[in-house]
């Protein structure tokens, strides 16, 4: 169960410019968004006396946030954009994938970059302007993501000025993807981009999405704090991908709430290639009956990258079924993090969840820190982990190698196999294939 | 058939059958803790100026602790000036023969079914009785003094061993370890110690029954074992209370050394009193327990039946220091009523080729919550490291919770970590099959439990097993139906 935060060494102090910015924003909203200004205000008071989590923190255990209070960083503002153009967009898109491309530039949609023009029947996107009083809007952004229990929320809350909104109506059967790329692009100095997507599948609905983070230019570190919220309406079905594209300099702190509601579809992707610290939070509440989830994960992390998946699958009501599968590859110096909970309610009954971690090290200086968690307060539920860290099978290797297989390629192969496991239950065989291609450039570029 | 009958017989008919008071005099400490207790303390046990100075050592380290509040546990907030620091038996000192020992303590033991008796010599079982924080019987002494192997009461220990005590004291549990034991470092009041010498096989079970008596006391018992090389012995621990309405702390602290070559098997059937029906009473278990296997091809092995308390929390540990060390853990944890259980272990790999398994039962029925909470760190050094966990829950009764946090921190690429964990109740198609057979619900849902916990009793010696079995059962009394 989450706890609310305490002051016992387990966070450092609130970095002053973030306050600062969020001020200048509060004061912004407060004319035309009065209500936007109040949540503003009181995600910063709560960041304010919180600060950023420590490694004391039991939910930060593995992941040391402190360079984020030593560097100084300037968070992005709507002067930030429209440095990218279209071509930058195309750049960005998957080979074979027939996608509606929304490019989010530090932390406000590119207009003139994105397919505004040929956005899917039944799918609205806009701003929080322009789509700020619809009651799916008021009802949800804001409020699934806890600014209370998660700090870097509260920091996100305040500070993200153009949160994307994607509303997909209800009984849509939306054929064309919606890729949202978020691109950070930093100048010369330390940048930080608040990115906030909310997606609402209403009753019916069916969608497709995909999440990419990218940086473009090396010019300086980057901190992506990004907060995305789905609903997941009744019967509704989502297939959402996360693709972590970032560079050797970019942070990126991200939280993922989906709310599902009963009898509905979720089926989730998240792949980290890039990225020097990445933080992935996924909180999904499985509040209906009869709701199918799949969660699956993949991390290839090499040279210094610092790579930490939490998830938390709530079991609120009885007859759902969950299963996770998260795997990685970890080389160089590379440290992976994972923390699965699986909380299953006193009324849950019959929930079926599974949960499986399986991670290979591949390097001396490698290391990976596991922590599947179940915590069950029903009876009558079928619930299981598993979890390993260890080498490439020997016995496979030998296999390979007797068949005239030399052992770097035999040992790619089995690599390859390991990680795509994963990638091959992605519903949409563009994207599959699109997502096969991008492992496989990173694992033959895998540096030890 | 019959004896799981009986089982059942037992089952739906007892409480806590060892709930009595026994009618001993004892010399209380005031109640409450500052360096005078301490002291005090420390006198009475006549100890000599180094041991008094660690512990004031411990006490003022303490005090500037705070209780961790991290386990998956409620409990009302303890008292720490409210406790009675120090209890003991008044008459009876040093006893020569079995005649000497105080005939209510002799029926004590008797009601708690404990070989004292020589006569019982056939059990094959040295037993070190605690009751309160004082040792009061050690059997066997003589035979097992001939073949160099010193099994004592740590107060003795601390006159006749001096070098042997300072030496290991502390080395495994540190007083800056956690609170409680810095609590334990600064109050114990007494405990077993126990060496085996270079080469030698302890031709018995050594055995230390623990028992709090007066009320309003804690019992801080230190137990310190060190196998020296080549050593092997297998080490049984007990324990009881009276039934009382009050909580009851219990903070012990058992060290264990191994050297190389060195064996030493550990096995507790905890069974303190853990409180009525609605959660009245009952004691809390707070323990550090952990090994060391210091030299090579050592092996440390924990197994417990944990049944009774309040509240246990507890993780019986093993340092993987010597290369090709052994560490192995298996547990069952029963919790009834509103018991909590925060148990499990820590496997920290540091050598080569060192090995651990992990097996853990948790049952929880009633409205109790039991949690499995492990660490197996593989550090950077430990090639090879090998690491198997099993943690299974079962659930019986829908208001109770069972509960998993594993923590597997690797940090070499030859290491080998596998952890498995699943979440149950008692199958409806079992029950069905042995209905079918003519076996009552209640009887299969036995049967069924005790399949389950197999695995672990097998890895008790043979009368604890069975011990443990009827415990088993009594705990999941009133859970069925």
């Amino acid at each position: 169960m989450p706890e609310a935060m305490s002051k016992n060494g387990q966070h450092h102090p609130a970095p002053r410019p973030f306050l600062e910015a969020a001020e200048t924003l509060v004061r912004r909203d407060e004319g035309s968004m009065p209500r936007v200004a109040d949540i503003r205000r009181k995600a910063l008071s709560q960041f304010e006396q919180s600060g950023i989590p420590s490694t004391r923190h039991e939910e930060w255990k593995y992941l040391d946030l402190s360079p984020l209070t030593t560097t100084d960083f300037r968070t992005a503002t709507p002067d930030d954009i429209r440095k990218l153009s279209k071509a930058d967009a195309d750049a960005l898109r998957h080979d074979g994938v027939d996608a509606c491309l929304l490019l989010v530039e530090n932390g406000s949609l590119n207009r003139d970059a994105s397919d505004l023009k040929s956005v899917p029947a039944g799918v609205r996107i806009g701003s929080l302007a322009e789509l700020g009083t619809e009651p799916a809007v008021i009802d949800h952004l804001f409020s699934l993501a806890d600014t209370h229990t998660e700090a870097l929320v509260a920091l996100n809350t305040m500070l993200s000025y153009d949160p994307l909104i994607i509303l997909v109506e209800a009984n849509a059967q939306v054929e064309t993807v919606l890729h949202v790329a978020f691109a950070a692009v930093p100048e010369s100095s330390p940048l930080n981009v608040c990115t906030r997507l909310l997606v609402v599948a209403a009753t019916g609905a069916s969608c497709t999405l995909i999440e990419s983070y990218h940086t473009i230019g090396e010019g300086a570190s980057t901190l992506t704090n990004a907060v995305t919220e789905t609903v997941v309406g009744s019967g509704a079905r989502v297939h959402h991908i996360k693709v972590q594209h970032e560079n050797s300099l970019a942070r990126n702190i991200s939280y993922h709430k989906v709310h599902m509601a009963g009898d509905s579809y979720q089926h989730l992707t998240t792949l980290t290639l890039g990225g020097a610290l990445v933080r992935n939070t996924l909180n999904l509440r499985l509040d209906g009956q009869q709701i199918n989830t799949y969660l699956n994960g993949l991390y290839v992390l090499d040279g210094d990258q610092v790579v930490d998946n939490h998830t938390l699958v709530d079991h609120a009501q009885p007859n759902c079924y969950s299963s996770e599968l998260y795997k990685g590859i970890i080389s160089g110096r590379a440290q992976g993090i994972f923390n699965g909970k699986i909380w299953v309610r006193p009324d849950a009954q019959k929930t079926n969840a599974y949960q499986s971690n399986k991670n290979i090290l591949l390097s001396d200086e490698a290391s990976m820190n596991t922590k599947p968690q179940l915590e069950i307060y029903a009876d009558d539920v079928k619930c299981s982990h598993g979890a390993t860290t260890g080498q490439l099978d020997e016995e496979s290797l030998f296999y390979l190698r007797a068949r005239g297989i030399g052992e770097a390629t035999a040992r790619a192969l089995l690599n390859q196999a390991f990680a795509a496991d994963v990638i091959a239950q992605v519903e949409h065989p563009g994207i599959r294939e699109a997502l096969l291609q991008v492992l496989d450039r990173k694992l033959s570029n895998l540096q030890s | 058939m019959s004896d799981d009958l009986k089982i059942l017989d037992d089952v739906t008919n007892s409480d806590y059958k060892w709930g009595f008071v026994s009618n001993i005099e004892s010399e209380n400490a005031p109640k409450g803790l500052n360096e005078d207790i301490v002291r005090y303390i420390s006198a009475k046990k006549n100890e000599p100026e180094w041991l008094l100075e660690w512990r004031l050592k411990a006490f003022r380290h303490w005090q500037g602790m705070t209780e961790p509040k991290w386990p998956n546990v409620q409990y009302a907030e303890i008292d720490f000036q409210d406790i009675i620091y120090y209890s003991a038996p008044k008459k009876n000192v040093t006893l020569n023969s079995l005649d000497e020992l105080d005939p209510e303590i002799k029926a004590t033991f008797d009601k708690l079914g404990i070989s004292l008796d020589e006569q019982k010599r056939l059990a094959g079982v040295a037993v070190d009785a605690v009751i309160d924080s004082v040792s009061v019987k050690t059997t066997f002494r003589e035979t097992l003094a001939e073949m160099g192997i010193i099994f004592c009461s740590f107060s003795e220990a601390v006159h006749e061993h001096p070098d042997l005590v300072r030496k290991y004291l502390g080395s495994v549990v540190p007083y800056t370890d956690n609170f409680y034991s810095a609590l334990n470092s600064a109050v114990f009041s007494d405990g077993s110690f126990c060496y085996i010498p270079k080469g030698v096989r302890c031709p018995m079970e050594l055995s230390t029954y623990f028992r709090i008596n007066s009320a309003g006391t804690g019992q801080f018992e230190r137990t310190l074992i060190i196998a020296d090389e080549g050593a092997y012995v297998s080490y049984l621990e007990g324990c009881t209370a009276p039934m009382r309405d009050e909580n009851q702390l219990h903070a012990a602290v058992v060290e264990i050394v191994s050297h190389t070559d060195a064996n030493v098997k550990y096995s507790t059937v905890q069974n303190w009193y853990p409180g009525d029906k609605d959660g009245k009473g009952g004691i809390y278990n707070f323990v550090t327990k952990r090994g060391i296997c210091l030299g090579d091809r050592s092996r440390i092995s924990w197994t417990q039946v944990e049944t009774g308390s309040a509240v246990t929390w507890k993780y019986p540990s093993v340092i993987l220091k010597g290369d090709h060390s052994i560490g192995e853990f298996y547990s069952v944890a029963v919790t009834n009523n509103m018991q909590q259980a925060d148990t499990g272990t820590k496997m920290i790999h540091i050598g080569r080729n060192t090995r651990s398994t992990i097996v853990s039962k948790g049952i929880s029925c009633g409205r109790s919550q039991n949690s499995y909470r492990g660490l197996v760190r593989i550090g950077k050094k430990a090639e090879h490291a090998r690491n198997f966990s099993q943690c299974d829950s079962l659930l019986i009764g829908d208001k109770c919770g069972a509960h998993t946090f594993p923590y597997l921190e690797v940090a070499n690429k030859t290491a080998r970590v596998e952890h498995e964990a699943t979440t149950s109740k008692v199958g409806e198609d079992q029950i069905f099959y042995c209905n079918q057979r003519g076996i009552s619900t209640e009887d299969a849902v036995n049967l069924i439990v005790n399949g389950y916990c197999k695995e672990v009793f097998n890895q008790l010696p043979m009368e604890f097993a069975v011990e443990a079995q009827k415990l088993l059962a009594i705990s999941l009394e009133g859970s069925v139906g």
